[in-house]
């Protein structure tokens, strides 16, 4: 088992259009590392150096992981992550 | 390619009709519709968490539902609407900085005028703007 990282439209670049991709690791962190060793580039479209980036939404199964831990929330095999672009603008 | 978007007359009323009653906020949207298809067919208004007259964000939790009801349906979001209460029908640098469907119609709604609505389409791919004819039709036939 792994877990699931649904890609959104707009980074399938990054995964040879492959919707969803799968990694490891103990917290959203470690997962994304996990993410970066097959797909480069991919930490820096979710995470920046104060952390996850604003106008990215991570979910862990149904809930926003902003209202959990951010990039220290606990992940484990079976979990789904989604990653939205905000829709956001002015 | 010249692009355009064709969208039924209904479903522009109630676009313009959450523009004007989210007015001075900005008001925000979707239309989904079958992928590839180019269609934009199911209305969806968003809160715009913001709640501000010069930003919009949907909010995360209602974009995730949204969107996931969009994957079980096989649909995408055709068109992306928000309103400008204070200027054109334009986008501006942060709705072309944060556009990320490159798929999607980007529809603007002015409501800055009380009595005229400015409605416009573009496409926002990789930092460029493209403004596009918006054809309006009775029904999709």
């Amino acid at each position: 088992m792994a877990i699931e990282v649904r890609i959104p439209t707009i980074m399938r670049n990054l995964t040879d259009g492959a919707k969803a991709v799968e990694g490891k690791g103990g917290t959203l962190d470690e997962l994304f590392s996990d993410l970066d060793d097959r797909h480069p580039g991919l930490r820096e479209r979710l995470v920046d150096d104060k952390g996850l980036r604003r106008f990215v939404n991570v979910y862990l199964n149904d809930e926003d992981v902003r209202f959990l831990g951010g990039l220290d929330t606990q992940v484990s095999d079976g979990d789904t992550v989604t990653v939205l672009p905000a829709v956001a603008g002015g | 390619m010249v692009s355009r978007l064709t969208i039924e007359r209904a479903i522009v009323d109630k676009i313009v009709a959450h523009a004007r009653a989210d007015h001075p906020d900005e008001a925000c949207g979707v239309v989904a519709g079958a992928i590839g298809s180019d269609r934009p067919v199911r209305f969806i208004a968003m809160t715009n968490a913001e709640r501000s007259p010069t930003f919009y964000r949907f909010d995360s939790m209602e974009q995730f539902q949204v969107w996931r009801e969009m994957d079980d349906r096989d649909e995408e979001p055709v068109v992306i609407y928000h309103s400008h209460t204070a200027t054109p029908a334009y986008p501006s640098r942060t709705d072309v900085s944060y556009a990320s469907e490159p798929n999607a119609h980007y529809v603007l709604v002015s409501t800055a005028d009380p009595d005229e609505h400015e409605f416009r389409s573009f496409r926002l791919v990789d930092g460029e703007v493209t403004e596009e004819e918006v054809q309006v039709v009775e029904t999709y036939g």
